[in-house]
């Protein structure tokens, strides 16, 4: 029983460790890269929770890791440092979630996405008219963070890296508790769910809230890895698709095919970017469209398509 | 002895339609109860609305003492209310033994997750479906999936379990086996109400009787009194049906 | 009569904005697809309007059908040729079709037009209808007028023509359709060309109007929604008084909270409106 739960806690950590040594000392752009891929990890192993797990598909990501990130910045410039700052801004998105959860959950398939669709933008426009507090459509300068022991882009690797590690350890300890047993089933047939005695709408909250507060908490760290933010760059809504991409890629609904997914894409956006500077938006929507038309596995269910199918851990055979 | 299940005046409208008007209706504890009515007579929104599926538009529910006619329906199944579907609604992607487990971890109130692994898996040999665990739902026959049903109705440890045409769409060797399968369910305490288009399957299992037509309540009483009743025989179950009663000897 | 003033602008592009959403709403409610590259094509309309105006002087009011029909072709074989390999596909996979299609046609905008904004001069400007104390807007009342001519059309057309009477029969029930003998597949091109006609028309409308840029089409994307929700999906009537009511909210949301905040509030309004009552406000009717 100690080791069902203490192996999912330590497991990732331990692998992250061992990587962040390995890489920490490596140049610029593998650091970059990891600490991108941590972040890609991070987010879609976040929205999985929501939109593979509990079968809700959320396009809200962008409303999450923009809020994260703005909340940070104005927190960090009125002298938070910087740890502080990121726990707001995780704070900050899971509340949000947990407000916004109780108007919109009740929503079903398209009803829902466009509503989580459209907050983005509500947030977009919010923060570009907030002039004062949050600099507008000008943006807003982070302070640099002090640190001692690491340089600037090793801080951040471990940071990003930390949190696509705490973000496996929270998909795997849902995975087998009540909560993923619930998600699952509201994700089949809710109907049912309710009927045989699941709390449908604590169960959605709570993975709404989970999966906001990882993307609060990316939000922070990327603000404050980059040192500046304006509106257009953190609200954008290819934030919100890119992690369904990975998922999709790698297998809605398992718990390491958003990480398997999120390196594959990756790869492929660093090969594009380099070569097509001017329009890699327009080949990422090629991708999204090749990716769409040809994705292995049923064409009916998107559970359990890519490249790790549905796993079966809570799936003991008597 | 008091009621488990009390309706009093529940009527319930659809766009001005009543489908249910000024039900009133109080279920003892263990008993085997009934409930028929021509195709539309509203036998499935009485469940659905005893089940919160439908909120009534005017009167109470009591169930066990407690007022259920506004409690979300997932708090009403965990009181101890289970019905099964006409229409089975299995979780298709999940195996027959997760299907149980879910419902004993929810509903029946299992401690953890193995716990509630255990008694899906004495559920499952009660209901005769030890050798499907392993399947998933969606690949059972149609009687498979209507004991899976009943399984999962089980596992919630229901007080008041309502088994909406459980039945339909069998063939006659099926139905016995799921009528063998109801009074063994019976005969472990619950509150059964069978809503049934069968005449069989009622007058073997139920002492009770209660009859639907528009939406009201016009008969209630044992079995043999209210299938004697000329008007409930001839006008609510039509004629056709009063002769095939009496071809088949009731 | 500053109440009444502002009434009136909202209700001035009522008709424009009705036909930036009907389109949307023809093809949600028929292909069952949430089109997000709906906001580029109206960008795209936008600029073919702009090019035959600069080039050959035609007024985009007069233009609008034009651009239309041009586009349609485009639609059709689009939906024929892509969209419909996903249409059995849950919905997330057609909606990211839609979503990368729109990147690619954003991004493809940018690289040829550059991120400029962009308006159609009229010669000479329109000007406004003055009604003593209120004064009207010229070009948005062609604008609506023109619009609601075109939503006209399309309402016509989908009753009283056979191919009409198909698209609905295929909204209803597309295996019952198959049945009968109609084309699904082409049927399904022909209602997304529909309303990518519609995009195309009411992005020629507004080229007049308000500014041309790749970086406007989620905007109007999102206007297409809101309305949506407010008249309810899916049918024509609804679009109608979802663009008219738009209009109006955007005109009384810029007077009380200023110009700036009109939009989000129409957007905190549909959120509301979803949260209470998903099905808009005239509820699900049948297209036409």
């Amino acid at each position: 029983m100690m080791l069902r739960i203490a192996l999912p806690l330590a497991l990732p950590f331990a692998i992250v460790a061992v990587a962040f040594v390995l890489l920490s000392q490596t140049d610029a752009y593998i650091i970059r890269l990891a600490t991108t891929f941590g972040m890609y990890a991070a987010l879609a192993l976040a929205w999985n929770i929501i939109g593979g797990i509990a079968g809700y598909p959320s396009f809200a990501t962008a409303a999450f890791f923009g809020l994260g990130a703005y909340v940070t910045a104005v927190a960090q410039n009125l002298g938070a440092p910087l740890l502080v700052g990121v726990g707001l801004a995780g704070a900050g998105a899971a509340l949000f979630a947990g407000l916004l959860g109780s108007a919109i959950l009740h929503l079903r398939g398209k009803y829902f996405a466009i509503a989580s669709l459209v907050i983005a933008e509500v947030l977009r426009e919010l923060t570009n008219s907030w002039t004062s507090v949050t600099g507008g459509g000008m943006g807003i300068n982070l302070p640099l963070a002090k640190t001692t022991l690491l340089t600037q882009p090793q801080l951040y690797l471990a940071a990003m890296l930390f949190l696509a590690a705490a973000a496996t350890s929270a998909s795997m300890l849902i995975d087998r508790s009540r909560l993923g047993v619930a998600l699952r089933c509201i994700a089949q047939n809710e109907d049912a769910a309710q009927i045989i005695g699941v709390d449908t709408r604590m169960a959605k909250t709570w993975a709404f809230v989970i999966s906001s507060l990882f993307i609060g908490l990316v939000g922070g760290v990327y603000a404050s890895w980059v040192t500046y933010i304006d509106p257009t760059d953190v609200y954008d809504g290819a934030m919100s698709v890119k992690p369904i991409l990975m998922a999709l890629l790698g297998g809605v609904g398992s718990v390491f095919g958003p990480v398997l997914g999120a390196f594959a894409y990756l790869l492929l956006e660093e090969l594009l970017w380099r070569n097509l500077l001017e329009f890699h938006a327009g080949i990422l929507g090629l991708l999204v469209v090749l990716l769409v038309l040809f994705l292995p596995g049923g064409l009916s269910q998107i559970r359990g398509v890519g490249l790790v199918s549905l796993p079966k851990i809570w799936r003991r055979a008597p | 002895m008091t009621a488990l299940l009390e309706l009093k005046g529940v009527t319930k409208r659809f766009r001005g339609l009543e489908a249910l008007s000024d039900i009133n209706l109080s279920l003892k504890s263990g008993e085997i109860v009934g409930l028929i009515g021509p195709n539309g007579a509203g036998k499935t929104t009485l469940v659905n609305v005893i089940t919160g599926v439908h909120t009534a538009d005017a009167g109470s529910i009591t169930f066990n003492g407690a007022p259920i006619a506004h409690m979300r329906r997932d708090r009403i199944a965990r009181l101890g209310v289970a019905r099964t579907f006409q229409v089975v609604q299995p979780f298709p992607a999940m195996t027959v033994l997760e299907n149980v487990t879910a419902a004993a971890l929810f509903g029946g109130g299992a401690a953890s997750i193995a716990e509630a692994r255990d008694a899906a898996a004495h559920h499952l040999a009660f209901c005769g479906l030890t050798d499907q665990a392993g399947k998933p739902a969606a690949n059972l026959t149609l009687a498979g999936r209507k004991r899976l049903e009943l399984a999962k109705s089980l596992a919630l440890r229901p007080k008041l379990l309502m088994l909406d045409e459980v039945n339909a769409g069998l063939n006659p060797a099926e139905v016995d086996a799921a009528l063998e399968l109801i009074t063994r369910i019976a005969a472990q305490g619950a509150t059964i109400l069978l809503i049934e288009h069968l005449m069989k399957v009622v007058t073997r299992t139920a002492r009770r009787l209660v009859v639907l037509h528009h939406g009201k309540l016009i008969a209630d009483g044992p079995v043999a009194s209210v299938l004697s009743d000329e008007t409930v025989v001839e006008a609510y179950l039509g004629r056709r049906y009063a002769e095939r009663m009496a071809g088949a000897g009731i | 009569m500053l109440w009444l003033q502002v009434l009136v602008n909202g209700l001035a592009v009522g008709g424009l904005y009705a036909c930036i959403a009907v389109g949307f709403s023809l093809v949600w409610g028929v292909l069952n697809i949430i089109n997000i590259l709906h906001g580029s094509l109206i960008v795209l309309g936008g600029y073919l309007a702009f090019f035959a105006h600069q080039y050959w002087g035609i007024n985009p009011f007069l233009f609008a059908p034009l651009a239309g029909a041009v586009m349609f072709a485009g639609g059709v074989a689009l939906q024929y040729c892509v969209i419909n390999h996903v249409m059995a596909r849950p919905f997330l996979i057609t909606l990211l079709l839609t979503f990368g299609l729109n990147l690619f046609l954003d991004n493809s905008m940018l690289a040829l037009f550059s991120a400029d904004y962009r308006k159609v001069l009229l010669n000479p400007a329109p000007g406004v209808f003055d009604l003593g104390s209120i004064v009207v807007p010229a070009d948005r009342i062609y604008a609506t007028l023109v619009g609601l001519v075109l939503i006209s059309a399309l309402a016509l057309l989908l009753r009283f023509t056979q191919f009409g009477r198909a698209i609905i029969a295929v909204r209803m029930d597309r295996d019952a359709a198959a049945l009968l003998g109609v084309n699904v597949r082409w049927t399904y091109a022909v209602a997304f060309g529909l309303g990518v006609f519609m995009a195309g028309s009411a992005g020629a409308l507004l080229s007049a109007i308000f500014p041309i840029s790749p970086v406007a089409s989620a905007g109007y994307l999102s206007k297409a929604f809101v309305i949506c929700v407010i008249g309810g999906l899916g049918s024509i009537p609804g679009a109608v008084i979802g663009g008219f009511a738009l209009g109006v909210i955007e005109s009384f949301g810029a007077l009380l909270l200023g110009p700036e905040h009109a939009l989000t509030l129409a957007f905190v309004l549909l959120i509301a409106l979803l949260a209470v009552r998903p099905s808009g406000l005239l509820g699900r009717q049948g297209f036409a």
